[in-house]
């Protein structure tokens, strides 16, 4: 049996999140608090209506087009420490998720904990690639925590989608992608695989894309769906929110393939319970090689798991002689961020 | 194995019935001899391995994965054989060729229980992710993907242009690889003749009434009677009893098969005799007295004499080699009530028909069947022809109106197949007093159907965010949520806790608007109990 941890003192798991009591500064926090540390814009992290948001800008910028209100707060650059109270510093770290997407390294008086907030370690054209840090404290996620996840390449996936096109030229193919990071991923490396037509929008993807490309993300000719034919839709690609997928709007399009983009789809019964014809396997969280990787690679004395099957991956530390222990948070349950 | 392993990665991912059959068209087409018999027979489940237990896949898998971390793969994706093709670990070295469906259909009959663990590994190592599904899929039997045996059918005659009904017609009496079917349908051989063997002909079914008002000079009425489809061969000497499936179910039931030598093809219901249902005129136990004699390989005297099974003759296909599935329904019922009085009467006899003057009055007594614990009523168009399958028009099944109550959820467990990774198997309770008299929940049925993809979306949501307790796969939850369940009958139990069983639960209705405290009591649903004893 490990020794119970020492667990510091001046930071708390709490149900809403993390917590630092001493001064009151949440990270992630599912409530609305007066400071917040947000590691990035997906909405089980970064909930509107908090008095201060202090994130990278790309996140500040998410937060502000997500929830239109204005946020005092600061911008915070990558890998540059700031200290924000009993003397604790915060340091922004790339976790290669989404853009402007931040692992947050808490140090005070010698102790060392990363949260990782949701990471993956694969290339990804539209953000920085994860910083591994090392740590005493490591708070993963574990979304994908099953030895059942094992992302393939993602060339292989955008292989497929692009065979698909080819082999049926009267249809059209509609992606179901999360309008954040995973649709901007899916374009970015469908250029990368040599696509250059237009990819078509659905509406609700055209602003993120707009704040991708300010940021220095460039995803090629893009266009509204609504404004082409349904003829000129036949063999073209078009990107939507999962939910729009077998949705009225999508009745509009010539004989779509329902396509799904997600690290869910590596389960079959998960594609068809959506409906979906062609699942790609691509994810923007790590699979379980990635996640075990990540624990040796770091080697922290303690690794706390926030969402997913947190059971697994517990085992897994118990079975490497590794102190583990699980998060309650609340509100992140999986979904199609994955 | 490369070919059909794509082949249900692709029926899996295909919705429209008819992309469906194109895609079995063109394997049964393209596939070369056996593959694409055994493959047909994977797909109608036709095939198995009595060697190849599902306790040795999981055996084979737990010696290379962690147990407790492949048996939270398999709670997450709901299915053995795709949770053991995802974990599978490649062999090191280069990848041997994969087997053929015929190599692997071989080497898996060949194998015994000795050596049936060698011989899937060795199987496994040879395939990729998909080829595993599927010959995991193939070794256990189930395939499961979305392709019943009447469609796969359906695609055989739609390749070769030959008539469903005639595929249908020889099916039974082949045995896998079909070698025979094939060499008929490719044109180079004579339909295979059936006449003198004891095969299965496929049954005529009803569709549900709905809200329909027939004309009872049009159609006649039978009472619906619970017990089991059977299909009672007497050919070439030999006896053949056949559940609606096709399955040969002679073996538990040798009473009946004995005092069967007429030459011919007669439908009916199996029972067991007994008071239960419609009383002593009805003469029939409940289904739970036939379920004794269910799945038995060997069945003693002393069962034969407590459980005594009958059958109650509805139809008849065939008479001393004559075919009368074209007569109209009357015909047949002359030919039937002839026949009947040649057999012994323990152990067969005709359904009546209801005498009722017009629809309103058969209404009426189908209404007051509950009180004598009957299902319902069939309805038979006096000239239909005996069709297989569910012809539109022909016949009506008239279940009697469900009954309902209010239950507490208190346990939910993921669903498999389809609904796998939701929870949606719901174990729900009623109070055994009022609550503010100290009245605790027991559980009275477990329901996992009735509900829209939606609602199973929301009923999922709410387990997850009101559990409050995990026991491997079950989620305990908290007990606030109210589910109009509807069922067809309650019977006394000694196997639960309340005491009672519900016939076919389903979920009807979610009841947010109910506080879990004005739930049911037990007792009224023992007040619903109409027949006292199990038999």
């Amino acid at each position: 049996m490990l020794s119970s941890p020492k667990t510091p003192r001046w930071i708390k798991a709490e149900r809403e999140g993390i917590h630092l009591p001493a001064i009151d500064w949440w990270i992630d926090p599912s409530r609305p608090v007066a400071h917040a540390l947000v590691t990035h814009g997906h909405a089980d992290h970064a909930r509107g209506g908090h008095g201060e948001v202090w994130a990278t800008g790309a996140t500040r910028d998410i937060i502000a087009l997500r929830y239109e209100t204005p946020t005092g707060g600061r911008d915070l650059a990558y890998n540059e420490p700031i200290e924000i109270g009993d003397s604790i510093t915060a340091t922004f770290v790339p976790a290669g998720h989404v853009l402007g997407s931040a692992q947050i390294l808490l140090e005070r008086e010698g102790e060392r904990i990363i949260i990782t907030g949701d990471y993956k370690r694969r290339p990804d054209p539209t953000c920085l690639p994860f910083q591994p840090t090392p740590c005493d404290i490591l708070i993963t996620e574990a979304t994908f925590a099953l030895p059942i996840f094992t992302h393939p390449p993602i060339e292989r996936e955008i292989g497929r989608l692009l065979d698909a096109r080819s082999a049926n030229p009267d249809r059209s193919i509609l992606i179901g992608a999360y309008a954040l990071g995973k649709a901007q991923r899916v374009i970015a490396e469908l250029r990368r695989a040599g696509y250059h037509e237009t990819i078509w929008l659905h509406g609700a993807m055209v602003a993120m894309c707009e704040l991708y490309e300010r940021r220095g993300v460039s995803l090629g000719p893009l266009a509204l769906v609504s404004e082409a034919s349904r003829e000129a839709l036949k063999g073209q690609i078009i990107v939507c929110p999962p939910s729009s997928l077998n949705s009225a709007w999508a009745r509009r399009l010539p004989d779509p393939i329902n396509a799904m983009a997600s690290g869910w789809m590596r389960v079959r019964q998960r594609a068809v319970q959506r409906n979906v014809e062609l699942p790609l396997i691509i994810s923007d969280h790590c699979d379980w090689n990635e996640l075990t990787q990540t624990i040796l690679e770091l080697s922290p004395e303690e690794t706390w798991i926030t969402h997913g099957r947190e059971d697994a991956l517990l085992h897994w530390c118990a079975l490497h002689q590794m102190r583990a222990r699980a998060l309650d948070l609340v509100g992140r349950e999986e979904d199609d961020t994955g | 194995m490369d070919r059909f392993a794509r082949l249900l990665t692709d029926l899996i991912y295909t919705r429209s019935r008819n992309s469906k059959l194109a895609l079995l068209a063109d394997y049964l087409r393209a596939a070369p001899d056996p593959d694409r018999g055994w493959a047909l027979a994977g797909l109608t489940g036709a095939v198995n391995f009595p060697s190849v237990k599902a306790g040795i896949i999981r055996d084979l898998i737990k010696e290379r994965v962690d147990p407790v971390l492949f048996s939270l793969s398999r709670d997450f994706v709901g299915d053995t054989a795709e949770t053991v093709s995802l974990l599978w670990p490649a062999p090191p070295g280069p990848v041997p060729p994969s087997p053929t469906v015929s190599e692997a259909v071989d080497l898996l009959s060949a194998a015994t229980r000795a050596t049936a663990k060698p011989v899937v590994a060795g199987l496994l190592d040879r395939l990729d992710e998909d080829g595993r599904f599927a010959l995991l899929k193939l070794a256990t039997g189930a395939l499961r993907i979305g392709v019943s045996a009447r469609l796969a059918k359906t695609a055989f005659a739609q390749a070769f242009d030959v008539p469903l009904d005639d595929v249908e017609e020889v099916w039974h009496a082949l045995r896998p690889p079909y070698a025979e079917l094939f060499a008929w349908a490719s044109g180079t051989a004579a339909k295979p003749d059936i006449t003198s063997r004891p095969v299965f002909r496929p049954f005529m079914l009803a569709n549900p009434l709905e809200d329909a008002v027939l004309d009872l000079a049009d159609y006649a009425a039978e009472w619906k009677w619970d017990g089991i489809r059977i299909q009672l061969v007497h050919a070439g000497g030999e006896t053949r009893l056949f559940s609606r499936g096709g399955e040969d179910i002679t073996g538990s039931f040798p009473d009946v098969a004995r005092a069967f030598a007429h030459e011919g093809v007669l439908d009916g219901e199996l029972l067991v005799r007994g008071a239960a249902q419609g009383g002593e005129a009805g003469g029939a136990a409940s289904f739970n007295a036939l379920q004794q004699r269910l799945g038995r390989k060997v069945v003693s005297a002393s069962m034969q004499a407590e459980y005594p099974a009958f059958v109650r003759l509805y139809d008849v296909l065939f008479d001393r080699g004559e075919d009368l599935r074209r007569l109209p329904w009357t015909g047949r019922r002359v030919r039937l009530e002839a026949l009947v009085s040649q057999l012994d009467p323990g152990a067969f006899d005709i359904s009546a028909l209801i005498e009722a003057g017009d629809f309103d009055a058969l209404a009426d007594l189908r209404a007051a069947a509950r009180e004598t614990d009957i299902e319902g009523v069939m309805l038979k168009r006096r000239d239909s022809p005996y069709e297989a399958g569910r012809k539109a028009g022909f016949w009506y099944k008239w279940k009697r109106e469900p009954l309902t109550a209010d239950c507490v959820m208190m346990y939910a467990q993921r669903g498999s197949g389809k609904r796998s990774s939701f929870y949606s198997d719901f174990t729900f309770g009623c109070w055994t007093a009022p609550e503010a008299e100290g009245g605790v929940l027991l559980p009275v049925g477990k329901a996992y159907s009735g509900f829209s993809d939606e609602e199973l979306r929301w009923l999922d949501s709410f387990v997850r965010k009101h559990t409050t307790n995990r026991f491997g796969p079950v989620r305990e939850v908290e007990k606030s949520l109210v589910l109009e369940v509807a069922f067809d009958a309650v019977n006394v139990s000694t196997r639960h806790k309340s005491g009672i069983a519900m016939r076919f639960p389903r979920i009807s209705r979610i009841r947010r608007d109910k506080p879990a405290g004005e739930a049911d009591e037990i007792d009224t649903l023992r007040r619903m109990i109409v027949s006292g004893l199990a038999s």
